[in-house]
C-alpha cells in the first residue's frame, strides 16, 4: 500500500495554504482606528453624496451602542476595532477601461489565483468584479451586460450613477441595526458589488465577485446588493482569498438580495480565506451577514462551500415574505486544524404556501469545531408552509467536534416541518471496500467525501463545482485518523 | 424581583430552624450564595428563551407552610394507583402525611429525606450522594438545595428488587393561599437492584401553586429503574421539575413524562453516564390545550464508550397552547461507539398553537451513531377520511389517529394498570370515550 493514514495526516497538516502570497502593490491605506472623521474621510474619498455619508454616520452611532455578540459556538480573541485600518486601496486608481491599464502586479496576482481575467473572459464567459483590499479593481463584461440593461458594477459607482436604486433598497433587508457586524459594515463599507437585473431579463452569464485581502492590518468590509426585478433570473458567484499572516484579519461583509415577484436569484459562495496555520495562529475572522427577501412566487437559493477562515460566523437567510416563494440553502462547511465555524441559515416563512429546503453538510477534522445553527420560523399567517431540513456531519478523528443547533418555531397548524440530522465517520468498511477494488486510501476518502457532499456540490455552477471539489480535496484528504 | 427578596429574607429564618452544624448546612449556604447572585432565569438565558417565569414570579407566595391539612382518602383515591398494592410517600402542602402514606424499612428504605438528613445511620449515604450530580450553575436547582427540607428518600440495597411500585405524590390543599413548594427527592439503587417509581403533583384547591422540585437519582452497576412522571394538574399550578440521573456501568434507566395539564410545566431531565454499556431512555407524551405551556429540556451526557440513549417525545397541541422541546445530546471524545437517538414529533391541531423545538447535538467522538429527527405536522386527512367512511365519528377518528401517533411512547410503559390509566387520561383530554381497549 505504501500510503498510510498517518502519512496522509502529516501531508495534510503540512499542506500550505496555496493562496498565501502577498502582492507588493502600493496601497493607499488609512491610519488605524475608527471615529466619525474616518467615516467622513472614507465617504469623501469615494465622492459620495451627502445622504450616503449621513447613512454611514447613523450606522456608526448604532454600532457604538452595541455589544459584540458572543452567543455563537466559537471562541476567539475579540478584535480591537481601533487597531484596524478601515480603508486600503491599491494605488493607481481610479478606473481602468481595459485590462491593459491595470497594474501588472495586480494582473500577476490574479494569474496566481488562477483567475486570469483574460482567460476567464474568453473561456468561461464569467463576468468578474474583483474587490481587492476593499476596493473594486476591475469589472469585466460590463458592455455585454449593459446591452441587456443589466447593471453590474461596484457599489461606489452605483451610489454615484444609480442613487435612486441604491437609496430604495440599501439596508432594507439588513438594516444597520440588525447586528453588530452589519452596523460596522454599514458605517465603513468601502466597496462591493451592485447588480440590478431589469424586468423579465434572464442574465446570460454567471456574475462573479472576487474578494481578496492583501494589505496587512486592514479589515475588509464589502457590501453586495443584488436586485432581481420582476420575472428576472441571475446566478451570482463569490470567491475569496487572503495572504497568510500571523495576525487575525477581519472580514465583515453584508450581502443583501432582493427578489421581486417571480424573480430568481442563485447566490453561490466559495469561501477560502486564509484559515490560519496548523497551530491555529492567524487566519481571517469571517463575520458575514447575508440575507435575501423573496416577494411573491420568487426564489432565492444560497449555495456555499466554506473551507477557509479561522472563525466563521455566517447565516445566509431567506425571508419568504411573498406567497408561494421558495428559499433554499445548500452548504458544505469544512473545518480542519483549529478552524471554527458556526454557520447555518434562517428561513422565515411569512407568506402562504412558502417552501424552504435546507441541506447542510459539516465536515470536521483536526481539532476544529463545526456547528450548524439554523432557524425555521413559521408565522401564523404562513398557511401550508413546508420545510425540509437535513444536517449531516462527518467527523474525522476524536479531537474535533460537530454541533447542531436547529431552532424550529411553528405557529401554524397547516405547516409541515421535517428535520433530520446524522453524525457519522468514514467507515473502515467503506475504505476497505474501495481498497479491495484497487482504489488507494487517499482516493477512497476523496471519493467518500465527495459522495457525502454531492447534494450540495451539484447545486454549484459548473466552473465553481470543479474548483470546490478541488478545495474539498485539499482541505480534507488524509485527515482521517 | 419580589419573590427573590422574600426568599432571601426567609432563608435566615429557615436556617435557624434547621440544624446549623450539619454538613448539609454548608451545602445549603453555598447554594444559596449562588442563587442570591444569579436569581431567577429570564428569557435572556438561552435555556429559557421560550419559557418565561415572569408572570409566575409576580405572584405573592407563602414560602413556609403554616399547618398540615388532613385530606380524606376517598377525596384523593383517584390520584393513586389504587388497583395496585404500592408503597406510598404522600405530602400535603410539602408536609409528610403519614395517614395517606405507606412507607417501609423492610429490606428497602422508602421513607423521608428529612429522616435521612437527620439520623446518624444515614450519614454516610448523605455524604456520598446528596447534591452530588445537580448542576451547580442552575439557579433553580441551587434554590431548591438551599431550602432542602423534605421529600422522598428511596434506597434499594444490593441485588434487591422492590416488589411493589413506589408512588411519590405531592398534594397541595389550596387552603393556605398561594404556595411555593420545593420538594427534594433522593433515590439510590445499589448494584443489581430494580425499582419502579411513579411521581405525581396534584393541587386540590383553587389557589396558585408553584413547585420547584429537584430529584437526584443514582443507579449503580447493573441496576434498572423505571420512572414515570404524571403531570395532569389544574390550571392554577405550575411545576419546575429538575431531575438528575447518574448512571454507572450496565445500568438501565428510563423516564416517561406524561404532561397533560398544569399552567406552566418545565421539565429539566439530565442524564449523566459514568460507565460503559449504559442505556438511558427518555420518552414523553404532551397533550395541551388552552393557555398551557410545557417545556421539555433533556440532556444526555455520554462520557464513556459503548452507551446508548433513546429519546422519543410526542407533542399534541391545540387552542393557544405552547410547547417547547429542547433536547441535547453531548458525546465526549472518548465516548466512541455511542448510539444516541432523538426524536421529537409534534401535531399542531389548530392555528393558534405553537411549538418551538431545538434538537441539539454536540459531538466530539468520531465513531458514533447519532441521529435526531423532528417533525411538525397535522393529522393526515386521508386517514381521517378512511376512518370516517367506515362509520367512525370525526372526534373518535381523530382520537384514534392521535393514539396511534403517541402509541410508541405508551407501549413502553411497563405497569399495565398505569398504562390503562394513561390511556383513559388521553381519552379524557381528547374528549372521547372509547369503550374498547386499544
Amino acid at each position: 500500500m505504501g500510503y498510510t493514514e498517518e502519512e496522509l495526516k502529516k501531508e495534510l497538516e503540512t499542506k500550505e495554504y496555496e493562496y498565501g502570497f502577498y502582492t507588493d502593490i502600493e496601497s493607499d491605506t488609512f491610519e488605524i482606528g475608527l471615529n466619525e472623521d474616518v467615516i467622513k474621510k472614507i465617504s469623501k474619498r469615494k465622492d459620495e453624496p451627502k445622504w450616503m455619508t449621513e447613512w454611514r454616520l447613523s450606522a456608526y452611532k448604532v454600532w457604538k451602542e452595541m455589544d459584540e455578540p458572543n452567543w455563537a459556538n466559537v471562541k476567539y480573541n475579540k478584535p480591537d476595532y481601533q487597531a484596524i485600518s478601515y480603508y486600503s486601496a491599491p494605488k493607481g486608481k481610479p478606473k481602468y477601461d481595459s485590462l491593459d491599464e491595470v497594474d501588472p502586479e495586480l494582473i500577476k496576482t490574479f494569474n496566481k489565483l488562477g483567475i486570469s481575467i483574460d482567460e476567464q473572459k474568453k473561456l468561461t464567459g464569467v463576468a468578474v468584479d474583483i474587490v481587492m483590499d476593499s476596493v473594486s479593481v476591475a469589472t469585466t463584461f460590463r458592455d455585454t451586460l449593459a446591452k441587456k440593461g443589466i447593471i453590474f458594477c461596484s457599489i461606489s459607482e452605483a451610489i454615484k450613477s444609480y442613487p435612486e436604486l441604491v437609496k430604495r433598497y440599501l439596508g432594507t433587508v439588513i438594516p444597520p441595526k440588525d447586528n453588530y457586524f452589519a452596523a460596522l459594515n454599514s458605517a465603513v463599507f468601502s466597496d462591493g458589488s451592485f447588480c440590478y437585473i431589469p424586468k423579465g431579463v434572464r442574465c446570460p452569464m454567471e456574475l462573479s465577485t472576487y474578494f481578496r485581502i492583501n494589505q496587512a492590518g486592514t479589515g475588509q468590509f464589502e457590501r453586495t446588493l443584488v436586485i432581481a426585478d420582476e420575472s428576472s433570473y441571475v446566478s451570482y458567484l463569490e470567491g475569496c482569498t487572503a495572504p497568510s499572516r500571523d495576525e487575525n484579519q477581519l472580514h465583515a461583509a453584508v450581502v443583501e438580495l432582493i427578489a421581486l415577484d417571480d424573480a430568481e436569484i442563485k447566490y453561490s459562495t466559495v469561501q477560502n480565506w486564509y484559515p490560519g496555520d496548523k497551530k491555529g495562529k492567524g487566519g481571517v475572522f469571517n463575520f458575514v451577514t447575508k440575507r435575501g427577501i423573496c416577494h411573491n412566487r420568487s426564489k432565492i437559493s444560497w449555495t456555499q462551500v466554506e473551507t477557509g477562515s479561522a472563525v466563521t460566523w455566517k447565516y445566509p437567510s431567506c425571508i419568504l415574505k411573498g406567497d408561494k416563494s421558495i428559499g433554499e440553502f445548500y452548504s458544505i462547511a469544512v473545518t480542519n486544524n483549529f478552524q471554527q465555524a458556526d454557520t447555518g441559515t434562517k428561513m422565515i416563512h411569512l407568506g402562504k404556501n412558502t417552501k424552504s429546503t435546507i441541506i447542510s453538510k459539516g465536515i470536521s477534522a483536526g481539532q476544529s469545531q463545526n456547528s450548524y445553527r439554523g432557524l425555521v420560523k413559521i408565522s401564523p399567517r404562513a398557511k401550508n408552509a413546508r420545510n425540509f431540513s437535513q444536517c449531516d456531519s462527518l467527523l474525522m478523528g476524536n479531537k474535533c467536534g460537530a454541533h447542531t443547533f436547529p431552532y424550529i418555531e411553528a405557529k401554524n397548524n397547516t405547516s409541515q416541518i421535517e428535520h433530520e440530522a446524522t453524525t457519522s465517520k468514514i467507515g473502515e468498511d467503506q475504505i476497505f471496500y474501495c481498497n479491495q477494488r484497487g482504489i488507494d486510501t487517499e482516493k477512497a476518502i476523496a471519493l467518500i467525501v465527495n459522495g457525502f457532499s454531492k447534494e450540495v456540490l451539484n447545486k454549484l455552477p459548473m466552473e465553481f463545482a470543479i474548483e470546490a471539489q478541488k478545495l474539498l480535496e485539499i482541505s480534507l484528504e488524509g485527515s482521517v485518523g | 424581583m419580589e419573590l427573590k427578596e422574600k426568599l432571601i429574607s426567609s432563608f435566615v429564618a429557615f436556617e435557624e430552624e434547621m440544624d446549623l452544624n450539619t454538613r448539609v448546612h454548608k451545602i445549603r449556604s453555598k447554594n444559596f450564595d449562588h442563587f442570591e447572585k444569579t436569581g431567577f432565569p429570564s428569557k435572556k438565558d438561552e435555556e429559557w428563551k421560550y419559557t418565561s417565569l415572569d408572570n409566575l414570579l409576580k405572584k405573592n407566595y407563602r414560602i413556609f407552610t403554616k399547618e398540615e391539612f388532613a385530606i380524606e382518602l376517598k377525596e384523593v383515591k383517584k390520584f393513586f394507583l389504587y388497583e395496585l398494592d404500592t408503597y406510598k410517600i404522600v405530602f400535603i402542602d410539602g408536609i409528610y402525611s403519614p395517614f395517606l402514606s405507606d412507607t417501609t424499612h423492610d429490606g428497602i428504605d422508602v421513607c423521608l429525606l428529612s429522616a435521612a438528613l437527620n439520623k446518624n445511620k444515614y450519614e454516610k449515604i448523605i455524604n456520598n450522594y446528596f447534591d452530588k450530580i445537580t448542576h451547580k450553575s442552575d439557579s433553580l436547582t441551587t434554590l431548591n438545595t438551599s431550602f432542602t427540607k423534605e421529600g422522598a428518600y428511596i434506597f434499594i440495597p444490593k441485588s434487591v428488587s422492590s416488589e411493589k411500585p413506589i408512588e411519590i405524590v405531592h398534594f397541595s390543599s389550596g387552603k393556605q393561599g398561594n404556595l411555593f413548594l420545593q420538594p427534594r427527592n433522593l433515590i439510590i439503587l445499589e448494584e443489581n437492584s430494580t425499582a419502579q417509581i411513579i411521581e405525581r403533583h396534584q393541587s386540590l384547591g383553587k389557589s396558585d401553586v408553584l413547585t420547584n422540585s429537584v430529584t437526584e437519582i443514582f443507579l449503580n452497576e447493573r441496576s434498572v429503574l423505571d420512572y414515570y412522571k404524571i403531570q395532569n394538574d389544574s390550571l392554577n399550578s405550575s411545576l419546575i421539575d429538575n431531575t438528575y440521573l447518574s448512571q454507572m456501568a450496565r445500568s438501565n434507566a428510563s423516564v416517561h413524562t406524561f404532561s397533560f395539564g398544569g399552567n406552566l410545566t418545565r421539565n429539566n431531565l439530565n442524564f449523566h453516564q459514568f460507565g460503559e454499556f449504559i442505556q438511558s431512555t427518555m420518552k414523553g407524551i404532551t397533550i395541551l390545550q388552552g393557555t398551557q405551556h410545557v417545556d421539555h429540556h433533556t440532556l444526555v451526557k455520554h462520557s464513556n464508550p459503548n452507551c446508548e440513549s433513546h429519546q422519543d417525545y410526542k407533542g399534541i397541541f391545540s387552542n393557544n397552547s405552547v410547547g417547547v422541546f429542547n433536547g441535547k445530546i453531548y458525546v465526549d471524545k472518548i465516548a466512541q461507539k455511542t448510539n444516541a437517538f432523538q426524536q421529537n414529533n409534534n401535531l399542531l391541531l389548530d392555528r393558534n398553537s405553537t411549538i418551538n423545538t431545538k434538537p441539539q447535538l454536540e459531538i466530539f467522538a468520531d465513531d458514533v451513531k447519532c441521529s435526531h429527527g423532528c417533525t411538525v405536522g397535522q393529522l393526515d386527512n386521508n386517514s381521517l377520511f378512511y376512518l370516517r367512511s367506515r362509520g367512525i365519528p370525526k372526534k373518535e377518528a381523530k382520537a384514534l389517529l392521535t393514539y396511534a401517533f403517541a402509541n410508541n411512547v405508551l407501549e413502553s410503559v411497563k405497569i399495565p394498570i398505569l398504562k390503562k390509566r394513561i390511556k383513559s387520561l388521553i381519552a379524557n383530554k381528547l374528549g372521547v370515550n372509547l369503550v374498547y381497549d386499544l
